[in-house]
C-alpha cells in the first residue's frame, strides 16, 4: 500500500475530522458522508483514518473477520472451529475497504470461486468486499455516481447487517456490519435519499479560504511528497496520541450517561426540523455520547448536542426545493430556537 | 480564452512535464488536431525516454481494458484465473495520452483521476482483486469547441494548460531536445527544496488570482521544481517561479489580481520571458531580480503579462460551462451488456464488454467433457483440465432502465415572461428534488428577443439548477422557431446517447420573430410550424403547456404540428406543472 498522509497533519476540516473520529469511537453512529469541493482533502482524510485506527481482535484465518469475543455471531466456519476448542486470535488493522465505482456485483457480495470452479469443478464461495469490510469501514469515493444496482445491494446489507448470497447455485449468508463512508461532489449529482439516510452523519467540506491555512496545507503536502518517511516520523507522536484518545474514548463510552433533559432536547430539535423517523434522534444521541467520551465528559450536555447536531441532522431534513436556505442554515435556526 | 504564450513557453512546458510527469500531473492540450499539435507532441516524445511507456487512451475504452480484468482466453487455457493488465497499469512509469478528452465518458474520467490520486489502480472485477502501481503523467488532447471542455476533475489535476490554437504553423519551429538533459534533470529533481517563503508567495498569488483549488499552487511548486532541475540550479529561483506561474497559474486565473500600484500595471512588467531557449539559459543570469518587490507580486506581474485584458470574461464563462460538461455520457446504450439487473443468460460470443456467465458456461460444457477429452487425446500439447469451446459460452444479460431527460422550453418573451419563467424554474427544482429517486435529469432552454439559450444543460444536480436559474431576464419578441430548433437539437443529441428526451414547451404560441431573427408574424409562424414538425418526424415525446390567461388556438395548432399533447393551464403554478410533467414522462 502506498504511504498515507497522517490524519493529525490534516489542516482544518474540523467538522469532517470530528465526524470520522466519532464514527471510529462508536460504529453504531453509522457512517459519514463528506460532500464538497474538489481537492479539499476528503479522500485523504478517509485514507488517513485507516492508518490511525487502533487494531482489532479477530479469529485467525477467518475470512469474515469474526470477533473472538462474540461467539454467538460467528460465521459457519468459526462455529465449526470453536467446536474443537478455543479459536486462535490475532490483532489486525481495522479494514478500510474501497468500493471502486466500477466494481462488479460479484466482487461486492462475493461469488463463485472461479479458480476452483474451473480447475476442480467445485462449487466454493469466494467472499467479496462486504465480507472484507465486516467490523471495519466501507469507503465509496464519488458515492453519488455509484451504479443503482450496487446502491440497492448496499442498502439491503447495511440494514440487515448480513450479506445473503443467492447466485450461481450458491446459498451463503455471513455477517457484514460496516461503517459506510462516502465522499462526493454535489455538482456531479445528488445522492438517493434512501442511501443518504443510511449515513449517520454528513459533513460539508470546503476548501480552506484563509491564506495562512491554504499555505499550511500546501506546505505540509509538499513536505510529505518530498520526503514521506521524515514527514511520517515527524507526525508519529501526534498520531499515537490521537490513537490513544480513540482507544480511551471507546473504553469510556459505556460510562457516559444521557440525562432525560438531553433526550428531550434532542427530540424537540428533531420535531422542530421535521426529520423523518427516529433515526435522527438516535444518531444525534449516539454521536453526542461519543463526543462526550472523546472529551472526557461523563454526562452528555447541551454543548455536545449543539456541536454535533448539524452533522447528525442536516441530511435528514425534508426537502423543500423552493426554500433557498441550505439545510445547514435550517439546522442552525432550529438550534438557536431551542437552545437560545 | 487564449493565454498569450510564446511557442518557446509551450515547448518548455513539454520539457518540464517530461522532467516530472507524475508530479506535474500532466498537460491539457487545448488544440485542434493538426500540424501544430503534432509538432508539440513530437517535441514531447523526444523529451521522454523511449524505453518508458507512452500509451494512448482511446475515447470509447471499455472499463475492463482500462482497469484490467480477466484475460479469458488465457484463463480458459490455464484452468485458473489469469489477470490482464489494464491500460492504467500499463502506463506506469510513463505517459498516458488521452484522445478527445472533451468527450470522455464520466466513468473513464473517474477511474483515470482516481488512479492519478492513488498512483495505483484497484481492481475488483470478474472475481479478481488486484492492486497495481499506476504512476503516470497525462496529456489530455482537448479538441473542444467553444463550450466543450475536458472534465473539470481532470483539468484540475493537470499542471500545464496550453492553448495551441493561437499558434499558426509559421509561429512554431522544431525544437531540439536533448534527452540526456531531461534524464539528468530527473536525477536532480529529488534534491531540490522549496523555500517556505516561496510556497507562501505562490499560495498568495494563487489566492489573489481567485484560484480556489489547492491543487493549483501545489502543481505550480512542482513545475518550479522541475524548472530548477531542468536548468541545473541547486535551489528554486525567481525565474523558475515566474515560469511556473505563467504556465500553471495564469490559465486558471479567475480574477485580475488587485494591484496596489495601478501605474505599474500599464507597462509590461520588468521580467522578460526568461526561458527563450534552454541552451543558453545559463548565460541569462545577467538580469537582476527586483529584490525590493515581494515575490508574490512578481508572480502576479508574470501572470498578468501572460494575460491580455478581456480574457477573463471568457475564462469565467468557460469554467462555468465546463462544469456542465463534466459528465459526458457517450455510449450509454452499449452499457446494457455490462450493467444493471441480471436477467438470465444467452448463448453468444465474447465480444467487447459482454460478461461471461461462468457457471452457465461450465454447465453447458459439462456433458461434452468425456467426448472432447477423447478427441483431444490425439493432439499435441497438454490438454486443459476443462475443455470449453466457443459454443459453450453463455453471456449474462442485463436489464437497464434508460434515463429520461426532461427539457423545458420556456417562452421568456412578452409581459407574462417573468411569471412563466418563475413557475418553470420552480417546476424544474421540484422535479429535480423528486427525480433523484428515479435518476432522471432536467434541462432548460429559454427564448426571447431573437435567440434561444440553454440556461441549464441536462443535470440532476439541484445545487447547479438553483445557481444557473437565478435571476432570469424576460421580455422582448417571441422567436418560437429558434426555441424549438434549440430544443430539437438537444433532444436529438440526447436520443443519440441512448437516453429518452421529453420536451415540455411553455408558450402561448404567438410567434413573432422568424428563424432569421426578423420580426413579422406570418413568417415567424411558418418557421415555428416547420420547427415543430421535426418533433413529429423524430417521434420525440413532447407536451405543449399554454399558460396564458385565456388559452388560444395558436398553441393548440403548434401542439398538433409537433404531435404533442396540448394542456391549457391558465393558472398553473410550479407544483401543478411538475405533476403534469411527471404524468407526461411516465406516459411517454
Amino acid at each position: 500500500m502506498a504511504t498515507v498522509f497522517p490524519f493529525s497533519a490534516i489542516v482544518g476540516q474540523e467538522e469532517m475530522k470530528l465526524a470520522l473520529l466519532i464514527a471510529a469511537i462508536d460504529q453504531k453512529v453509522g457512517g459519514v458522508l463528506a460532500f464538497g469541493d474538489r481537492g479539499a482533502g476528503k479522500s485523504t482524510a478517509v485514507r488517513a483514518l485507516a492508518a490511525l485506527l487502533p487494531k482489532m481482535k479477530v479469529v485467525v484465518g477467518c475470512r469474515y473477520n469474526c470477533d473472538p469475543d462474540l461467539p454467538e455471531r460467528f460465521c459457519e466456519e468459526c462455529k465449526e472451529k470453536a467446536k474443537h476448542g478455543k479459536v486462535k486470535t490475532a490483532q489486525v488493522l481495522v479494514p478500510v475497504v474501497d468500493l471502486p465505482l466500477g466494481a462488479t456485483e460479484d466482487r461486492v457480495v462475493g461469488a463463485l470461486d472461479l479458480e476452483r470452479a474451473l480447475a476442480k469443478g467445485e462449487k466454493a464461495f469466494e467472499p467479496g468486499l462486504l465480507a472484507r469490510a465486516h467490523r471495519g469501514f466501507l469507503y465509496i469515493d464519488e458515492a453519488n455516481l455509484l451504479e443503482d444496482h450496487l446502491v440497492d445491494l448496499l442498502l439491503d446489507v447495511a440494514a440487515s447487517g448480513e450479506n445473503v448470497v443467492e447466485r450461481e447455485g450458491l446459498s451463503i449468508r455471513h455477517p457484514a456490519r460496516f461503517v459506510l463512508v462516502g465522499t462526493g461532489n454535489p455538482e456531479e449529482g445528488e445522492l438517493r435519499p434512501q442511501l443518504l439516510d443510511r449515513f449517520g452523519m454528513s459533513v460539508e467540506v470546503k476548501t480552506p479560504d484563509t491564506l495562512p491555512e491554504r499555505i499550511e496545507v500546501v506546505r505540509r503536502r509538499d513536505a510529505f511528497e518530498s520526503d514521506s518517511t521524515a514527514f511520517l516520523e515527524d507526525w508519529s507522536k501526534e498520531e499515537a496520541k490521537l490513537r490513544r484518545k480513540i482507544t480511551q474514548a471507546k473504553d469510556r463510552l459505556p460510562d457516559v450517561s444521557v440525562p432525560d433533559a438531553a433526550l428531550e432536547r434532542a427530540a424537540r430539535l428533531c420535531m422542530t426540523l421535521g426529520t423523518d423517523g427516529l433515526r435522527g434522534e438516535l444518531t444525534l444521541m449516539r454521536a453526542a455520547r461519543a463526543l462526550a467520551a472523546l472529551e472526557h465528559d461523563k454526562i452528555v450536555t447541551d454543548d455536545h448536542l449543539k456541536r454535533i447536531a448539524p452533522s447528525a441532522l442536516r441530511h435528514r431534513l425534508r426537502r423543500n426545493p423552493l426554500d433557498d436556505a441550505g439545510s445547514s442554515v435550517r439546522v442552525d435556526r432550529a438550534l438557536a430556537e431551542i437552545f437560545g | 480564452m487564449s493565454i498569450s504564450l510564446a511557442w518557446s513557453d509551450a515547448v518548455t512546458a513539454a520539457q518540464l512535464f517530461a522532467v516530472d510527469p507524475v508530479g506535474t500531473g500532466g498537460v491539457l492540450l487545448r488544440s485542434r488536431a493538426g500540424p501544430v499539435r503534432d509538432r508539440w507532441l513530437v517535441t514531447l516524445r523526444a523529451a521522454l525516454p523511449p524505453d518508458q511507456p507512452y500509451r494512448n487512451l482511446p475515447l470509447h475504452i471499455a472499463d475492463g481494458r482500462l482497469l484490467g480484468g480477466l484475460d479469458l482466453s488465457a484463463t480458459l487455457l490455464a484452468g485458473r484465473p489469469v489477470a490482464e493488465r489494464g491500460l492504467l497499469a500499463e502506463a506506469d512509469g510513463g505517459v498516458l495520452v488521452v484522445a478527445m478528452a472533451e468527450r470522455m465518458q464520466a466513468s473513464t474520467n473517474v477511474y483515470l483521476t482516481a488512479a492519478m490520486d492513488a498512483q495505483e489502480t484497484a481492481v475488483e472485477r470478474d472475481g479478481l482483486s488486484l492492486r497495481m502501481p499506476a504512476r503516470f503523467g497525462v496529456v489530455a488532447l482537448d479538441e473542444g469547441l467553444e463550450d466543450e471542455f475536458a472534465p473539470a476533475g481532470l483539468r484540475d489535476r493537470l499542471g500545464f494548460h496550453l492553448d495551441l490554437d493561437q499558434f499558426a504553423w509559421r509561429d512554431t519551429e522544431d525544437f531540439p531536445v536533448q534527452l540526456d538533459d531531461i534524464i539528468a534533470a530527473r536525477a536532480r529533481l529529488a534534491g531540490i527544496k522549496v523555500g517556505r517563503e516561496q510556497i507562501e508567495a505562490i499560495c498568495t498569488a494563487a489566492a489573489a488570482l481567485g484560484i480556489i483549488s489547492l491543487r493549483a499552487p501545489l502543481l505550480a511548486i512542482r513545475a518550479a521544481r522541475a524548472s530548477a532541475a531542468l536548468f541545473d540550479r541547486v535551489t528554486i529561483e525567481q525565474d523558475d517561479i515566474t515560469l511556473a506561474a505563467r504556465l500553471v497559474l495564469a490559465p486558471r486565473a479567475m480574477v485580475f489580481p488587485q494591484s496596489d500600484q495601478p501605474d505599474e500595471a500599464e507597462p509590461p512588467p520588468p521580467e522578460p520571458p526568461p526561458e527563450d531557449n534552454s541552451e543558453d539559459n545559463n548565460d541569462q543570469e545577467q538580469q537582476t531580480p527586483d529584490i525590493d518587490r515581494a515575490l508574490d507580486e512578481v508572480i502576479l506581474a508574470a501572470v498578468k503579462a501572460a494575460m491580455p485584458p478581456g480574457v477573463l470574461e471568457a475564462l469565467r464563462a468557460s469554467a462555468g460551462r465546463a462544469r456542465a460538461r463534466s459528465a459526458g455520457k457517450a455510449g450509454e446504450l452499449q452499457k446494457s451488456k455490462k450493467r444493471g439487473r441480471p436477467t438470465g443468460s444467452v448463448r453468444g460470443e465474447l465480444r467487447d464488454g459482454s460478461k461471461l456467465n461462468v457457471i452457465e458456461t461450465l454447465r453447458a460444457a459439462a456433458p461434452w467433457q468425456p467426448l472432447r477429452r477423447r478427441q483431444a487425446e490425439g493432439r499435441p500439447g497438454s490438454a486443459p483440465r476443462i475443455l470449453v469451446e466457443k459454443d459453450d459460452f453463455r453471456i449474462a444479460r442485463f436489464k437497464q432502465r434508460t434515463e429520461t431527460i426532461t427539457i423545458f422550453v420556456v417562452d421568456a418573451s412578452g409581459s407574462a415572461a417573468l411569471h412563466r419563467l418563475a413557475e418553470a424554474k420552480g417546476a424544474v427544482e421540484l422535479l429535480l428534488a423528486d427525480c433523484y429517486v428515479r435518476r432522471d435529469q432536467v434541462a432548460m432552454i429559454a427564448f426571447r428577443g431573437s435567440i434561444a439559450e440553454i440556461l441549464l444543460p441536462p443535470t440532476r444536480s439541484l445545487a447547479r439548477a438553483k445557481r444557473s436559474l437565478a435571476g432570469l431576464p424576460g421580455g422582448g419578441g417571441t422567436p418560437l422557431a429558434a426555441g424549438l430548433d434549440a430544443a430539437f437539437m438537444l433532444a436529438d443529441s440526447i436520443k443519440r446517447k441512448g437516453q429518452t428526451p421529453t420536451v415540455i414547451v411553455l408558450t402561448d404560441g404567438r410567434a413573432n420573430i422568424a428563424r432569421d431573427g426578423a420580426p413579422g408574424r406570418p413568417q415567424a409562424e411558418e418557421d415555428a410550424k416547420a420547427s415543430a414538425r421535426q418533433f413529429r418526424v423524430a417521434a420525440i415525446n413532447s407536451v405543449v403547456i399554454d399558460m396564458s390567461p385565456r388559452p388560444g388556438p395558436q398553441a393548440e395548432s403548434f401542439a398538433k404540428e409537433m404531435d404533442a399533447r396540448y394542456l391549457p393551464m391558465p393558472h398553473a403554478d410550479a407544483t401543478v406543472l411538475a405533476k403534469a410533467v411527471t404524468a407526461a414522462t411516465r406516459a411517454g
